[in-house]
């Protein structure tokens, strides 16, 4: 697979409890993977989408060499995780959930150091933090420390240091993550440049938002597995294509207005506060003509009538329908 | 091992001094924090139970004994606040040395040791209190000190590992205050009672205080202190450098 940055075949992670010798199957942990497939192609921006809990900080982890998969091939660059760590590790960026910098020391010490541990000699190293420095709007920050640095001036920081040495494949584990909007924009802005050098980026997130604007294709993942792939629209495709949305004048006649509409009674969702119902449709024109011609008929007043995609947090919300009240091992693995 | 071994420990010693030189302040008190109880326990509280001859003689090699046992902290404390970063992976991402990050930990503190030692010393000069044993002796004091400063450095690097979070470091810290003190540092084991000077006797750190001041009086010195001051580190280390190890390899499970 000469086009493929990512490949991941039945990886399984388990936290805690027993592990199998040799690498087998989780037992008696709670497993982050469970059997998850993955493939991502060169130059290609995939959009990992879950759930808190599903797995997705595990699969990062897993494909950043943080940890070794319990079973399964993992690839990255050309290269396994755990057998070829070092050659994935100097083809890697990685920008995790929490800031990755040495909070005490200042952004041009920070990059210094982490260019040098890349081996890039010490003026190589000076010149390429300058460089980082300006390009992410860090070049007058001085001395000070990290941890005087806003929000978003840490996250750029931290790209920054994700960046060094230009990354065959860059992992962003919930970039925008308690940023405000315009820390979320700046980081997204970098992504889609980023992609305009040909690096392969995976990109975990719980916005859905986010992963319509930058994903090329995207992974749903639930309980350690890929419950969907596809691109963007191919997803919104696979919850039953179009919809139809109708806004009413009277919120009263929601219940008249259910039982007019021409489609099965289950598909239909009805927002009271907002007067609305929306149903899935099978063809287009028919059902709009259908819906305006049945409510006419029955003096039933429309604000609104429209046809539409289904949004991505509808995909999102009927792939991952689960009781969630159970834990999440990963959150804490990861911060043990 | 990788050609950049050296590069990168070096690399990252030099981050630690970084450290010292943002926080001056925090390592002046490191510093003066030993010279601090020399005097109290030297003029205000001491009375050396058990001590026969000049008590600033006993307590100087107690004092820099406990000194490197107290270093501890300092390296548990350390690793901690690294381990709960988002930094340790990063470094742990990168295509670096492994045991670099341990490295660097490693010769910093000695450093620091060191140089607390020097202080001390220079202190006890100043008090007038010189060491009778020539320019040999007092090497190879300074090397049975750091010696067994160097097995408490893994102690800690362990149980920095074990502890994880901040919150259980401050629980170790007050216990190393009684296991210090629970030593010759300050008075004989024989002016305590039977079973507290048996423990006494057997703390380690009472071994490398007993050798210490053997080859700082000038007199003869007890070969038997001198190994023992030497086998208990090294015993020590023999536990808990691999455990260390192993602990920072499991990062990965």
């Amino acid at each position: 697979m000469a086009d493929s940055a990512i490949t991941v075949e039945g990886a399984r992670k388990a936290y805690g409890g027993k592990r199998a010798k040799g690498g087998n199957r989780g037992n008696g942990g709670k497993a982050a993977l469970d059997g998850l497939d993955l493939a991502v192609a060169r130059g290609t921006v995939h959009g990992v989408l879950g759930p808190n809990g599903a797995g997705k900080t595990t699969l990062v982890r897993v494909l950043s060499t943080l940890l070794r998969p319990d079973a399964g091939r993992v690839e990255v660059a050309g290269h396994d995780v755990v057998t070829r760590a070092r050659e994935v590790r100097s083809r890697i960026g990685l920008l995790g959930q929490h800031a990755a910098l040495d909070e005490k020391l200042g952004g041009r010490q920070n990059l210094e150091m982490f260019a040098r541990l890349h081996h890039l000699g010490a003026r190589h190293a000076r010149v390429r933090a300058g460089e980082l420095l300006a390009r992410f709007g860090l070049a007058d920050t001085g001395r000070k420390a990290v941890k005087q640095y806003s929000g978003g001036m840490r996250r750029r920081l931290d790209l920054a240091a994700s960046l060094i040495t230009e990354p065959e494949v860059l992992f962003l584990d919930e970039p925008t993550t308690g940023l405000d909007p315009r820390g979320r924009a700046e980081v997204w802005d970098s992504v889609r440049s980023l992609v305009g050098g040909g690096t392969t980026v995976l990109l975990t997130t719980q916005y859905l938002e986010e992963a319509d604007q930058l994903a090329d294709r995207i992974s749903v993942v639930d309980h350690g597995r890929v419950v969907a792939d596809g691109t963007p629209d191919d997803l919104k495709t696979l919850t039953g294509g179009d919809r139809i949305d109708v806004v009413l004048r009277d919120a009263g006649q929601l219940g008249a207005a259910v039982a007019l509409l021409p489609v099965p009674k289950d598909d239909i969702s009805v927002d009271a506060d907002r007067r609305r119902l929306s149903s899935p449709v099978a063809d287009r024109m028919t059902a709009l003509s259908g819906v305006v011609r049945a409510l006419a008929d029955a003096g039933v007043e429309a604000e609104d009538i429209a046809l539409r995609r289904p949004t991505l947090d509808e995909v999102f919300l009927h792939l991952t329908v689960d009781d969630r009240a159970g834990d999440h091992p990963e959150k804490e693995a990861a911060r043990a | 091992m990788s050609t950049y071994a050296l590069t990168d420990s070096w690399t990252m010693t030099r981050r630690e001094l970084a450290h010292w030189a943002r926080q001056p302040v925090q390592v002046l008190v490191g510093l003066v924090f030993p010279v601090m109880l020399l005097l109290m326990f030297g003029y205000l509280v001491g009375g050396g139970r058990g001590v026969t001859g000049d008590y600033l003689d006993y307590l100087v090699p107690g004092m820099l004994a406990l000194t490197m046992a107290f270093g501890l902290e300092g390296t548990m404390l350390a690793v901690t606040q690294d381990l709960n970063k988002g930094v340790i992976d990063r470094f742990r991402a990168m295509p670096m040395t492994n045991g670099a990050v341990l490295v660097g930990r490693s010769a910093a503190d000695m450093l620091q040791s060191a140089l607390g030692l020097a202080v001390l010393i220079a202190v006890a000069a100043a008090l007038g209190r010189r060491t009778h044993g020539g320019p040999a002796a007092l090497l190879g004091a300074l090397g049975l000190l750091l010696l067994f400063r160097f097995a408490m450095l893994w102690i800690g690097i362990h149980l920095a590992m074990v502890a994880g979070r901040p919150e259980l470091v401050t629980t170790v810290q007050i216990l190393v205050w009684p296991v210090g003190f629970l030593s010759n540092a300050f008075a004989t084991p024989a002016s305590m009672p039977g079973w507290l000077g048996t423990a006494v006797e057997w703390n380690p750190m009472s071994h490398t205080a007993t050798a210490v001041r053997d080859l700082f009086d000038g007199g003869a010195v007890d070969a038997a202190h001198v190994w023992s001051a030497i086998g208990w580190p090294l015993a020590l280390l023999a536990v808990f450098f691999p455990l260390a190890v192993r602990r920072f390899a499991m990062l990965s499970k």
